[in-house]
C-alpha cells in the first residue's frame, strides 16, 4: 500500500469529521432548547477533536510539513475530500438530526471496524472515537424516534429530511482503489462490508420512528474525488476566514 | 499506568507532584486521579510524562498539558517533554474508588462502574442514579450532554435540585 492511499484515506475520514462537525457547530446559539444547543455543541467539539487527529495523522504520512491546522484551513473545497452528507447545511432541526442519525450510525460501524485495524495509529484514534459516536448515535437515535413518532408536524419534517438525504448515504459505502488498497492492507474494512451493521441500525430505529425507508435508488457521489456542492465553498469561506486573513495568528 | 514507588526518586517525586495537578474544570480530582497520566518516564536525564486526553476534543486537554509542564518544573524536576497517548483509550474504569467518592461529595454523581461495553451500551435506557445531595434514586437525566465534554445533566425529583453526572464511556 502507497502512503498516498494512506493519505488520501485520512483525509476522507478526518474532512467528514471536520466539515460535519463545523456545520454542527452552527447550531450554537440556536438550538431550540438550551440542552440541545449544549448537546450538539458538544458533539461538535467531539468531531472536530476527531478531525485533529485523523487529519494530524494525515500530514505526518504526507511528510511535506503540513500539520493539522494547515489541512483544515489551507485548502480548498475541491481538496477536501468528506462525504457530501457532511457539506449538507443545517436546513431544520429534524434535517440536522437525520444528517447526524445516518452518519453516526456509519461512524459507529467504521471506527469499531477500524480498532482492529493492522495500522496502530488509526487503531488507537478509532479506540477513542468510537466511544464518542457511539454516545452521539444514542442522542440523533433518540430524536429521529422523537421527532418520527411524534406531532404530525415533526414528522413530516423528519420524513422530508430523511428523502431529501437518502441519495448521500451510498456515498459511504463506495469502493475505490484507495479503499482497496487499505483493505487489502488491512488498515482498514472495505467500506461495503459496514453496509449490513449500518442497515441495522438504521432499520431498527425508522421502525420505531415510524417513519419510510426511501427506496434505493440513485445515489450522490463525488466527495472523494473533490467534486462537491456550492454548499461546501460558502461553509469553507466562514471557517477559514480568520487563518486567512491573519496568517500565523493564535488564539 | 505503573505505580509510582516502583521508581527511583525523581519518579516518585514527579508522581508526587502530579497528585496535586488538579482537573481545570472538575478540581477535585488530580489529572492521575482521572487516570489522565498514563506514565512516567526519565529518558536520559529528562522526564518524559505520558497523558491521554479524556475527549478528543476535549479543550481542557492543553490546559492540563500546560499545568502539568509547569508544575512538575516549579518543583525542580525541570521541563519535562510531554507524550500524548491515544491507545488504550481513555475510559472512566481508570477513576479510583476514593476520586468516585470525591465526585460525589463534590456534587457530581460519578461514573457507573465497570463502563459499558460496545454495542450493549447503544439505546439502554439511563442508567438508575443517585441523587449525589439528597441520596434518592428518583432522578432523571435532562440532557446526554452538560457543561463539558465528560458530563451529562441530571435532575433529582426528591430535593429538586439538578445536578451533573460524570459520563461513564
Amino acid at each position: 500500500m502507497s502512503g498516498g492511499a494512506r493519505f488520501e484515506y485520512l483525509l476522507r475520514l478526518g474532512d467528514s469529521c471536520l466539515v460535519l462537525g463545523h456545520r454542527v457547530s452552527e447550531w450554537c446559539g440556536h438550538a431550540p432548547e438550551l440542552e440541545e444547543d449544549i448537546a450538539l455543541a458538544n458533539v461538535a467539539l467531539d468531531l472536530t477533536g476527531q478531525a485533529d487527529l485523523l487529519l494530524g495523522e494525515a500530514a505526518r504520512t504526507e511528510g511535506r510539513g503540513r500539520d493539522a491546522d494547515a489541512l483544515a484551513f489551507l485548502r480548498d473545497a475541491w481538496d477536501f475530500r468528506n462525504l457530501l452528507i457532511c457539506e449538507r447545511p443545517n436546513g431544520d432541526f429534524a434535517h440536522t438530526i437525520v444528517r447526524q442519525f445516518l452518519f453516526d450510525a456509519w461512524q459507529v460501524e467504521l471506527y469499531a471496524a477500524l480498532t482492529g485495524s493492522g495500522d496502530s495509529a488509526l487503531a488507537g484514534i478509532a479506540g477513542k472515537a468510537v466511544k464518542e459516536a457511539e454516545y452521539h448515535l444514542r442522542h440523533s437515535g433518540e430524536w429521529v424516534v422523537r421527532l418520527g413518532d411524534g406531532t404530525a408536524e415533526s414528522r413530516t419534517r423528519a420524513q422530508a429530511a430523511l428523502d431529501a438525504l437518502w441519495p448521500y448515504t451510498g456515498e459511504m459505502f463506495e469502493t475505490d482503489e484507495t479503499s482497496a488498497a487499505l483493505a487489502a492492507a488491512h488498515v482498514a474494512p472495505d467500506p461495503e462490508s459496514l453496509r449490513p451493521g449500518w442497515t441495522r441500525i438504521v432499520d431498527s430505529i425508522l421502525g420505531e420512528a415510524t417513519l419510510t425507508k426511501p427506496q434505493a435508488g440513485w445515489m450522490q457521489t463525488g466527495g472523494f474525488n473533490g467534486r462537491h456542492s456550492e454548499a461546501l465553498g460558502h461553509m469553507l469561506a466562514t471557517m477559514q476566514f480568520l487563518p486567512r486573513a491573519y496568517p500565523g495568528a493564535k488564539w | 499506568m505503573v505505580a509510582p514507588e516502583a521508581h527511583g526518586n525523581r519518579i516518585a517525586q514527579a508522581w508526587s507532584v502530579l497528585n496535586g495537578v488538579m482537573d481545570p474544570e472538575v478540581p477535585v480530582l488530580s489529572v492521575v486521579d482521572l487516570g489522565v497520566v498514563r506514565g512516567v518516564h526519565e529518558d536520559s536525564g529528562e522526564l518524559r510524562i505520558d497523558l491521554t486526553p479524556t475527549y478528543t476534543g476535549c479543550p481542557a486537554t492543553a490546559a492540563i498539558q500546560l499545568d502539568v509542564e509547569n508544575a512538575i518544573e516549579a518543583a525542580g524536576l525541570g521541563r519535562p517533554t510531554i507524550r500524548i497517548v491515544t491507545s488504550p483509550a481513555w475510559t472512566t474504569d481508570w477513576m479510583s474508588a476514593d476520586a468516585r467518592r470525591r465526585l460525589q461529595e463534590y456534587g457530581i454523581a460519578p461514573p457507573e462502574q465497570p463502563a459499558p461495553q460496545g454495542r450493549r451500551a447503544l439505546f439502554a435506557p439511563a442508567p438508575a442514579l443517585a441523587c449525589p445531595r439528597c441520596g434518592s434514586m428518583r432522578t432523571r437525566r435532562t440532557s446526554e450532554f452538560g457543561s463539558t465534554a465528560c458530563k451529562a445533566l441530571y435532575a433529582c425529583e426528591a430535593c429538586a435540585e439538578p445536578f451533573e453526572h460524570f459520563k461513564c464511556i
